[in-house]
């Protein structure tokens, strides 16, 4: 399973006076297994761009292989493209409606038209992939949950279609540190488990760095840079330059760097950074 | 110095319809805010913060004790518009909390409500959305505006009523890290200005940034201390869902692989010049 977009374009109300290009010419491809994190301030076309790839939005010009189907071909039925591509919405928890927990997972399957075994055989899978006690969960009302529990109970609705893409637009928005970090947890493990592409959109460049092993940078509509976190996060001033900043980690020891430190700048995360500076501060104190 | 607000004994109590029973969200607080400080107040969701910060302004009201704004009691009826123009407050949801379909008009609501003289109205409209760097927006919509900006109108809405102290509920949630950086930039100069700030966040870098935290846990207070003392309890942040901000991590990890890196430093600034010390 791979995906391939080419050359997607999105005019909102073309022809129309508040006509607006969302997307130009965006071409990107994402290999099996891979997790890809998505960055842009708000407005650059990261949601439009996602919302692409399960067939919420047809492209204006352009096109999209998932797999080996081209979802932008006439014909292609919708629901066969949003079994194979699972969309997390921002703030999904504000989407549950049912009166328990079980009951709102097993919506999307339903809808599938699985029979009854399968159903509960899917929903008690999707419910623990997420971190949660089926068995203490399941009859409870999704309304009287954490705020982070909310946010995986939705998430295992999404997961209970079985998906073969999983995209989540900002999945971690509004929650305290502590479920933030469940939540990236949840992410990977559901990663190793599935070895499924993962698609995420983060303003969170520590996450980004953490979850990625591609990310695509967004700009008023078009695809400015992409490459590994390493690779991304080195080019600091270009990421300036369009509203968005480094993890903050690694926005530390470039600060060091540019102070003339002999320091390496492209850190991602706090355990490489205390090897870097351990290693600069002793070297250094020996020098004294 | 003299209190912005004075809560005493506080307990806040949600009626649960089924079954009746009471859910104690807040339990017996108090907890003075002196005026022009800057204080961040911390804890996992559900553990109050929201409910104690719509207790400052009377938006609730305690179900026991009192709260008081200067020195009126919120649950005072008479008094209770005195208490909202004195503390204001600032949403989550950016969306949520705009109410005109131009700018100006939407800053100018507040003081209208007031009965506020129209020629000095727009003077404190106009002052309002240049002290959040909004000024040549006043003629535009603001769904054209982006999360940030539609936050910093939300923001001189609430200056334009003259509070003395402006509560702001996780007000960054939802923004982008340029949008907290610019609401987080007019938070302080508010501050400086001599405005007392309270600042509901789960961002350890914005709290890091106020000159006192409380850190609530369960509906009480877990931690309250300056930033210095309160990051120093590591143990007791991670098990209240909390984090250390980079720069205490980071200065813990060192000490403890022998690098004597004094207590005081905790953000990233202080951080640079210590180690730019050892070129």
């Amino acid at each position: 399973m791979s995906i391939q977009v080419k050359n997607l374009t999105h005019i909102y109300s073309p022809g129309m006076p508040d006509e607006q290009v969302a997307l130009e010419d965006v071409s990107f491809s994402v290999a099996d297994g891979e997790v890809v994190g998505v960055i842009g301030h708000t407005g650059s076309g990261k949601s439009t761009m996602l919302q692409h790839l399960n067939g919420l939005l047809k492209p204006s010009s352009g096109t999209i292989v998932v797999g080996d189907v081209d979802i932008t071909e006439k014909g292609v039925a919708m629901r066969e493209i949003r079994k194979r591509v699972g969309l997390v919405f921002q703030y999904p928890e504000y989407q549950l409606f049912e009166e328990t927990v079980a009951l709102d997972v097993a919506f999307g399957p339903k809808n599938l038209g699985l029979d009854e075994d399968e159903i509960e055989k899917r929903v008690r899978a999707a419910i623990k992939e997420v971190g949660l006690d089926y068995e203490k969960i399941k009859d409870r009302s999704p309304f009287e949950l954490s705020g982070g529990q909310k946010r995986r109970v939705a998430i295992a609705g999404v997961i209970a279609m079985m998906p073969e893409v999983l995209i989540l637009d900002e999945p971690t928005a509004g929650l305290d540190p502590g479920a933030h970090e469940e939540i990236l947890k949840m992410i990977e493990r559901i990663h190793e488990n599935s070895g499924n592409i993962i698609i995420f959109v983060s303003h969170n460049m520590g996450d980004v760095a953490r979850l990625s092993d591609k990310v695509l940078v967004m700009d008023d509509g078009h695809l400015v840079l992409s490459g590994t976190p390493t690779e991304v996060f080195s080019k600091k001033d270009e990421l300036k330059a369009i509203g968005l900043s480094v993890p903050p980690v690694t926005n530390l020891m470039q600060q060091l760097h540019d102070r003339g430190l002999d320091i390496d700048p492209d850190k991602l995360n706090l355990d490489e950074a205390e090897e870097e500076l351990v290693r600069y501060l002793q070297r250094t104190k020996i020098n004294d | 110095m003299e209190n912005m607000i004075r809560i005493e004994n506080l307990t806040f109590e949600y009626m649960h319809d089924e079954e009746g029973e009471e859910q104690v969200v807040l339990k017996n607080l108090n907890l003075e805010i002196k005026k022009g400080s800057f204080t961040a107040i911390l804890g996992r969701n559900g553990s109050g913060k929201s409910t104690l910060a719509k207790n400052m302004n009377g938006l609730l009201l305690p179900t026991g004790g009192a709260v008081y704004v200067k020195n009126w009691n919120t649950s005072d009826q008479e008094t209770i518009w005195d208490v909202r123009q004195a503390a204001g407050m600032v949403f989550q949801n950016p969306d949520n909390q705009l109410v005109s379909s131009i700018v100006e008009d939407d800053v100018a609501f507040g003081p209208e409500n007031l009965g506020v003289d129209p020629e000095d109205i727009r003077k404190r409209v106009d002052k309002a959305l240049s002290s959040v760097n909004m000024g040549k927006f006043r003629r535009k919509s603001p769904h054209m505006l982006s999360g940030g900006q539609k936050q910093r109108i939300a923001i001189a809405g609430v200056v334009a009523m003259k509070p003395e102290c402006i509560i702001f509920d996780e007000a960054t949630a939802m923004l982008d890290p340029k949008g907290r950086e610019e609401i987080m930039y007019i938070v302080k100069e508010l501050n400086e200005e001599g405005i007392t700030v309270i600042c509901i966040t789960h961002f350890m870098d914005e709290a890091v940034q106020a000159d006192r935290i409380i850190v609530l846990e369960q509906g009480e207070i877990l931690l309250d201390g300056t930033p210095r003392e309160v990051f120093a309890q590591e143990e007791v942040l991670i098990e209240a869902n909390l984090e250390l901000p980079l720069a205490v991590d980071l200065a813990g990890r060192l000490r403890k692989r022998g690098i004597n890196v004094p207590e005081d430093i905790i953000n990233v600034e202080g951080l640079v010049d210590y180690i730019c010390r050892y070129k």
